[in-house]
């Protein structure tokens, strides 16, 4: 039921349309930071107030709406932004990724491919890949400009000459369609292989950093590399202890205090799904 | 003031803006699809699907250029009765709508600049038949190829070349709408 106290999906007519702006912008320009004039959320930032904005602009009340953090549809930032929306927007929420048409995630991309008419919501901190090498905007922007991505190639060869690989394991740097160098949120770096070429919209929102971008579908997406050090998508090298699944993304869960430890689907349906199915890991009850 | 003026916006905004938006979002993501969008009844010559993209996307912060027969007393009133949106000229304007010679010449419109290419404009080209045919377009959005009938493909490649500057277009026809960012190769 939706709250009548509440224009739908929360914001205000002019914000939503102020948001869509910049989503069709984004679009146009894939890759391409857009400024929006984000507004407070009932939310501390931090806990995905971009990703809110954007989700808010863009359901219906036809949606099925789906919220994960880091993989889990069970935590508390997926559990509190699935009740917002269910309460103001009145939508229709699932665990299922194949069942929402519209997923708002933190850092995880699902396991499952999503398809087309699916729009993929990411929760962005810091939205410009260049503000730890350089903390001014207006050089950042004159960088982006420029195409003068130097500094992060850079970056990713200290990693090489410190620790003799390319340590970045999260965040990491990837070009889209030849142009603009682009952080695609805090996601594994596990996940970046499946930013190209998928079938849903990806739409990132960062709310305190007042930005707003976007990836088509079928937009070829390149994680920085070098020839002699080639990007890897790397997981833990072990397979789910619940599901047995040797192909998805891990979390190494501490189960005692004497170094116990066992690794677990982190995308919770996906790994639900496979118990049903009759999946069973080396650790399940 | 003329009753048509006060009618023909949606019955509903919130919900119908956002289906609307919808529309024109997959149409903006996957270049060449064709999408329908309702709810809104323009005066003429407005096309219901120009008019439901105004009614979604503007408001008195974007300026928009009414182009050759849509600049009329009724498109007038009933925008800034709607939406409140000033109507201005070419050259600083975030929206415009009309036909394809009326729209014309392209030069007159921002293109963005290199550090902001967002601050283009969006025009709404008003066509009487829009088809899944004629030009091929390629690039973002787009798995293999796709076919969409466009007005021009000479202009349309000149604005790609512009990119990441350049102006992204709009086509309505009826209740129909299709989209051409800056980003496709038109061929």
């Amino acid at each position: 039921m939706t709250d009548q106290a509440y224009n739908f999906a929360y914001l205000d007519e002019q914000t939503k349309r102020m948001i869509r702006r910049a989503i069709l912008k984004g679009l146009a320009i894939p890759g391409y930071q857009v400024p929006f004039a984000s507004r407070e959320m009932p939310m501390p930032y931090g806990w995905g107030t971009g990703g809110v904005q954007v989700s808010a602009a863009v359901l219906t009340p036809e949606d099925t709406l789906k919220v994960i953090d880091q993989g889990a549809d069970d935590t508390t930032n997926a559990v509190s932004i699935r009740s917002f929306f269910e309460r103001t927007a009145g939508v229709a929420t699932t665990t299922a990724t194949d069942e929402a048409t519209v997923i708002q995630t933190r850092h995880r991309i699902p396991e499952v491919p999503l398809r087309e008419g699916q729009i993929l919501v990411y929760q962005v901190p810091i939205p410009e890949p260049l503000r730890f090498l350089e903390p001014r905007e207006s050089e950042t922007r004159k960088m982006h400009s420029l195409e003068e991505y130097g500094l992060m190639h850079v970056k990713l060869y200290e990693d090489i000459s410190r620790h003799g690989h390319i340590a970045t394991s999260y965040a990491y740097p990837v070009r889209v369609e030849g142009r603009y160098v682009m952080d695609p949120s805090p996601i594994p770096k596990f996940d970046n292989p499946k930013l190209g070429e998928m079938a849903a919209i990806q739409l990132f929102g960062a709310g305190r950093e007042q930005r707003i971008y976007a990836l088509p579908p079928y937009t070829q997406v390149v994680s920085l590399d070098f020839e002699d050090h080639p990007f890897e998508a790397s997981k833990a090298d072990q397979c789910c202890g619940l599901c047995g699944a040797t192909d998805s993304y891990l979390d190494e869960v501490i189960v005692d205090d004497a170094g116990g430890r066992m690794f677990v689907c982190s995308d919770t349906d996906f790994c639900t799904a496979r118990q049903a199915a009759g999946h069973r890991g080396q650790d399940a009850a | 003031m003329q009753a048509q003026v006060l009618s023909g916006g949606f019955s509903a905004p919130a919900i119908q803006s956002a289906q609307a938006f919808r529309g024109i979002m997959e149409a903006m993501a996957r270049p060449g699809t064709i999408h329908t969008v309702t709810g809104s009844t323009p005066p003429a010559p407005l096309s219901a699907a120009a008019g439901a993209v105004l009614l979604t996307l503007c408001d008195a912060d974007t300026p928009v250029h009414l182009a050759g027969a849509r600049d009329c007393a009724e498109v007038r009133a009933w925008l800034a009765f709607h939406t409140g949106a000033p109507v201005t000229d070419p050259s600083s304007c975030m929206f415009a709508v009309g036909t394809w010679e009326a729209l014309g010449p392209l030069t007159a419109f921002p293109v963005g600049s290199s550090e902001y290419p967002d601050r283009s404009t969006t025009l709404i080209v008003e066509t009487p038949d829009l088809q899944p045919q004629g030009a091929t377009l390629t690039g973002p959005g787009i798995k293999d190829r796709a076919s969409l009938s466009v007005p021009d493909v000479g202009a349309l490649q000149a604005n790609h070349a512009l990119f990441p500057l350049g102006l992204d277009f709009i086509f309505t026809s009826g209740d129909r709408l299709a989209a051409l960012p800056r980003s496709t190769e038109v061929s």
